[in-house]
């Protein structure tokens, strides 16, 4: 399973890349896997105003849709609209063509309190 | 994301086939009170197996019932909305078992065995209540049984299925579509019903308990993929096969349904609700199951989900619904008040607060080319 050591964690399976004072969030290769067959993702709109654990986004697989959780509080800016044409990169490209979500931090001391790599590996074990 | 991955697992039933979907990577959830394979790799790649080359489905969970004895066919015929005198020997229909209100209580699929011997396969949901249903109505001289826990039971279907039985069973014809054969082969009793839920040429095979894991295995072996539920689901809904709990239920009649060449209203002597039936035929229907087809992209439509009126009126909600894999467009069912179930007729699907638009199209979604 890979779990890029670069990255932090949450229990929701939601991987979380520090950029200044922006995050980008995706889902793992690990929640990719449980879902299979993404056909479609719901994006949360530009500007909107989070808290941490707010269901922001939707990712849909056949069978079943599934929140996308914000995991630090801030503001949106910028959703990845190449899912809408091809929302199977969430499956082919987890951390890198798949990412959902952009947010501006609130707080960017708040990434610090997520799991590292070697957490998250604990979590799906 | 842990809402859809950490699944509850109050699990009541396992077919004889539960260990071999788990060693072949099924991801198993619960479904009409059994633990049941949702999928073994992917949904899509499943589903696009069955319309391409062949697919297995375990249906062990579905409930196999005979019915022996001098007028099991009469009987039959007083209990059930489709004409069972029509059936000659080695024959089968899709029938409905109706309330005293007309209401739907479990759609089914009878075989003819032979006189006086008739085989039935019921929703694995609806096992106790149709044996019991049934029981109530059962005359003296007549003997009912519930054999669903001898039978291992799997649909093989796709355009390869036919040469995959062929390659097991070599010299043993299959029967005609909608017939039935059995047989004994190396000792063991054996069921073949060329019937399905996928819209595809196919058989549904029946072994006992013991031997259902060898056998679904053969097939495998032979290159059928394992498909699980989730295929099925969005197979059946493509050609627009109705899933009882979903698109029936007990507050519609199978007129409401769309089901009417299955009801032979003419036939002696009628049948439990064939009255009601006659009644709504006569005075007209107020709302019908339609097939509705997104006319744009949108998130997958699914059961529940809110259905409008241009003028923004919640009229209905779909009683399914999938992001078809065939066709990559939003398709669903739903029962529509009339001045609103024409073809051609627009709605707005709820999805979450947003609405997408769809249209009111002519039955399957999906046909072979």
């Amino acid at each position: 399973m890979n779990v890029p050591d670069h990255l932090r964690y949450t229990s929701d399976h939601e991987w979380i890349l520090l950029d200044g004072d922006t995050v980008t969030v995706g889902i793992t290769d690990h929640a990719q896997e449980e879902l299979t067959d993404v056909v479609f993702v719901e994006l949360p709109e530009n500007g909107r105003t989070c808290d941490a654990g707010d269901p922001v986004a939707v990712v849909e697989s056949v069978k079943a849709a599934s929140d996308i959780y914000i995991p630090v509080a801030g503001e949106i800016v910028e959703g990845n609209i190449d899912l809408e044409a091809d929302p199977s990169l969430v499956n082919t490209d987890p951390y890198g063509a798949g990412w959902i979500f952009k947010v501006r931090l609130k707080d960017a001391a708040a990434v610090d309190a997520l799991m590292d790599a070697s957490a998250y590996k604990g979590l799906i074990g | 994301m842990s809402r859809s991955l950490s699944r509850v697992n109050n699990t009541i039933h396992e077919t004889p086939l539960a260990p071999l979907h788990i060693e072949l990577g099924a991801k198993m959830v619960p479904f009409a009170g059994w633990n049941m394979p949702v999928q073994y790799t992917s949904i899509i790649d499943e589903h696009t197996a069955v319309r391409e080359h062949a697919g297995i489905f375990d249906i062990s969970h579905m409930g196999q019932f005979f019915v022996e004895g001098d007028g099991a066919e009469a009987w039959l015929n007083s209990l059930l909305t489709n004409n069972v005198a029509k059936l000659g020997l080695g024959e089968g229909q899709y029938s409905i078992m109706l309330n005293e209100q007309g209401g739907v209580i479990d759609d089914l699929i009878l075989y003819r065995e032979a006189e006086g011997r008739i085989f039935l396969v019921v929703n694995a949901s609806m096992i106790d209540e149709d044996f019991a249903w049934m029981s109530k109505y059962l005359p003296e001289g007549l003997n009912l049984r519930n054999e669903s826990d001898q039978w291992a039971a799997m649909a093989v279907q796709g355009p390869h299925a036919a040469a995959l039985f062929a390659e097991l069973f070599p010299g043993q014809p299959l029967p005609p579509r909608n017939g039935m054969a059995s047989w004994t082969h190396e000792g063991e009793l054996l069921m073949v019903c060329s019937t399905g839920y996928t819209g595809e040429e196919g058989y549904e095979f029946f072994s006992s308990s013991a031997n259902g894991s060898a056998w679904f295995q053969r097939f495998i072996d032979a290159g059928a993929k394992p498909c699980g539920l989730g295929a099925r689901d969005s197979l059946r809904l493509e050609v627009c096969y109705p899933l009882n709990g979903s698109d029936l239920s007990p507050s519609h009649t199978p007129l409401e349904a769309g089901l009417g060449f299955f009801c032979d209203l003419e036939k002696e002597g009628g049948f439990v609700g064939s009255e009601i039936l006659a009644d709504q035929k006569r005075d007209g229907l107020q709302k019908r199951l339609v097939a509705l087809k997104y006319t744009g992209r949108g998130a997958p439509p699914r059961a529940h989900y809110g259905v409008f009126s241009k003028e923004g009126e919640q009229i209905s909600e779909l009683t399914s619904g999938v992001l078809s894999p065939s066709l990559r467009e939003g398709i669903a069912l739903a029962y529509l008040p009339l001045d609103h179930a024409k073809i051609g007729s627009l709605v707005d699907v709820d999805v979450r607060g947003r609405r997408f638009e769809a249209k009111v199209v002519k039955k399957p979604f999906y046909k072979k080319a």
